[in-house]
């Protein structure tokens, strides 16, 4: 066999040997299963407006079910082989936010409940909260500014 | 309490959820095949982005059009937090604007964190595939 010579061989190498990513079949896999997980939403929400629940707390009720049931579904490792087929079908919907909360959290069991499992829940999570969060508040003060009317004091 | 199905299953709604949902989630695999951008960033694109569209009102209408195919995904995690927020400073001002979007998601990012924690002590740490 020959030795592969330089960046250029290397690189035709693996494009020829590296599987290419057949685009149009993700996007048909991520779009009904990321539209199946919504539509469960959905069917959940309804079922709580039947109940006259109020529409946040609906919603609540909605994301707390939907990560339960992705977290647990992690923990069996079975959601990480419906998000390899499914790709951003699973990782886009609120599933995918409990997903790297639990995955992240399993693998480092080894090093402890505390710091191991309590600590790398968030190395996915935490960015998101970070960026999320900072950004409500950031609409929450532009939005002082452009209402002046809404500003009681505190 | 008597529960009407027919509405539960309203083949109408539960058509534009699922449709909206899923383009949403195409736009996902598009930047994952396309882009080199980690499942991370992409995460943390999305609630960004719901927060923003959120906080200008035009994430409202999809919300009003598909119901939970809009607010499932995390856009409305992050349109949820904005949403929160622009109530808050509504009922109390400044400090509203920093407990509405944390108060208005607590119960998904409370439960994210308890069943996290027991999904992951239930679960068997598997073994690295050689």
């Amino acid at each position: 066999m020959n030795p592969i010579e330089s960046q250029e061989t290397y690189k035709q190498y693996v494009d020829k040997k590296s599987p290419n990513s057949p685009i149009l079949k993700n996007c048909f896999n991520a779009f009904w299963v990321g539209g199946l997980i919504c539509t469960i939403g959905q069917i959940i929400f309804n079922i709580c407006q039947e109940r006259q629940i109020d529409e946040t707390s609906c919603g609540t009720i909605v994301s707390i079910i939907l990560i339960g049931i992705s977290a647990f579904l992690t923990g069996l490792n079975i959601f990480n082989k419906i998000g390899k087929f499914a790709g951003a079908g699973s990782l886009i919907p609120i599933t995918g936010f409990a997903n790297s909360i639990v995955s992240p959290a399993m693998e480092y069991k080894s090093e402890g409940y505390v710091m191991g499992v309590g600590g790398k829940m968030f190395t996915v999570a935490g960015p998101v909260l970070v960026f999320g969060i900072s950004a409500s508040i950031i609409v929450g003060l532009i939005y002082i500014i452009f209402n002046t009317q809404s500003i009681t004091l505190v | 309490m008597n529960i009407n199905w027919a509405n539960v299953f309203d083949v109408m709604s539960l058509v534009k959820c699922f449709v909206v949902g899923g383009i949403i989630c195409i736009i996902g695999q598009i930047l994952i095949d396309k882009t080199k951008l980690t499942p991370a960033r992409i995460l943390v694109l999305f609630v960004t982005l719901g927060a923003v569209l959120g906080g200008l009102g035009i994430y409202k209408y999809l919300v009003d059009f598909a119901g939970c195919g809009a607010t499932v995904p995390l856009t409305g995690f992050g349109y949820n937090l904005a949403k929160g927020a622009i109530e808050g400073v509504q009922e109390m001002g400044l400090l509203g604007a920093f407990t509405g979007g944390v108060k208005a998601s607590a119960g998904g990012i409370a439960s994210a964190v308890l069943f996290g924690y027991f999904a992951s002590l239930i679960s068997k740490p598997k073994m690295k595939k050689q």
